[in-house]
């Protein structure tokens, strides 16, 4: 079997990809923990169930941003190719 | 193997034109944000026509147009304090016109903010309104503020002020180009019988729910950062 150069860079940059998206465990752990806060803060008081929902979509999205950025590197890798 | 060719995802070129020597294209970015922007403003004459004759005991249409107007006021008024009630009228265009096009995956179009330039521009504004406030408002605390904690710190200073608006528009822009993402590979790679009914609860997801957190997160931290600038009271 022949592996060409530009083969080894799409094959370099799949498994690059895969590597980038271990950045969705951290937002995956915060986002899990803000629910559960959140969760507890409903039941301790669930009048407030409005603005804690807010409140913690909010964080929620922010938190993302992380795994957001793996997921641009991953996308960059996948379809873009900057290194072919 | 499919290339990106085969699934509609990819920003296409529809038109090229030259400026100076440079190649340029209309793409379906401009197409949908052309088709965006004509209905709003379509919406907005017939919402202006209907206010101009606004009744007493207010119709359906009316209802519908006061409610959301006094919610977005509301919340701009909550979050940016009495100062922001000249910033309304901006923030409201952005939710509106992120919302629609956040929601155009929907109706079949690429949503424009799917696209990295839509996404920095609208965070760009949102750079220039924090500095403007900050020089104009704060002055020599503006200043100072570069210098925090020690003069050292200078250059970390100055790349966490440009690190705002890229990550806000990188929030935005790859939360809409991972729904745009993986509709296409399910349209691209499930067989016939999967691509009837069940992609509409991923639309449901990926273009409505999160169109609309995304688009209520982009506003709220244009807010925050805008108002932390605000001289206090």
């Amino acid at each position: 079997m022949n592996i060409s150069g530009q083969d080894l860079i799409y094959a370099c940059s799949a498994i690059g990809a895969g590597i980038a998206l271990i950045a969705g465990v951290g937002p995956g752990i915060g986002q899990g923990y803000a629910a559960g806060k959140g969760a507890e803060a409903v039941g301790r008081n669930p009048g407030a169930k409005g603005d804690v929902m807010t409140t913690m979509l909010l964080g929620q999205a922010v938190a993302e941003t992380t795994g957001l950025y793996g997921l641009v590197v991953a996308i960059i890798l996948m379809f873009v190719h900057p290194f072919g | 193997m499919y290339s990106s060719e085969d699934l509609g995802y990819m920003i296409k070129g529809l038109i090229s034109y030259e400026v100076g020597g440079q190649t340029l294209w209309i793409t379906t970015t401009h197409v949908s944000q052309l088709i965006i922007t004509i209905v709003l403003i379509i919406v907005a004459f017939a919402v202006r026509n209907r206010m101009k004759k606004a009744e007493e005991v207010p119709g359906t249409f009316q209802c519908l147009c006061e409610a959301v107007v006094e919610m977005l006021d509301n919340m701009v008024i909550t979050n940016m304090g009495a100062r922001g009630r000249k910033y309304c009228n901006y923030i409201i265009t952005l939710f509106i016109f992120i919302l629609v096009s956040n929601i155009g995956g929907v109706f079949g179009l690429r949503s424009p903010t799917a696209d990295y330039g839509v996404t920095l521009m609208l965070a760009l504004v949102t750079f220039v309104l924090i500095h403007y406030n900050g020089i104009r408002h704060q002055k020599l605390e503006y200043w100072k503020g570069y210098l925090d904690p020690f003069p050292v710190f200078l250059p970390v200073n100055i790349i966490s002020e440009f690190a705002t608006p890229v990550s806000l528009s990188l929030r935005l822009f790859a939360n809409m180009v991972s729904g745009t993402l993986i509709m296409a590979l399910w349209y691209g790679l499930m067989p016939l019988l999967f691509k009837l009914g069940l992609p509409a609860a991923l639309h449901v997801y990926f273009d409505l729910f999160s169109g609309a957190i995304q688009t209520y997160v982009f506003c709220m931290l244009t807010m925050i950062f805008v108002s932390q600038r605000f001289p206090e009271e």
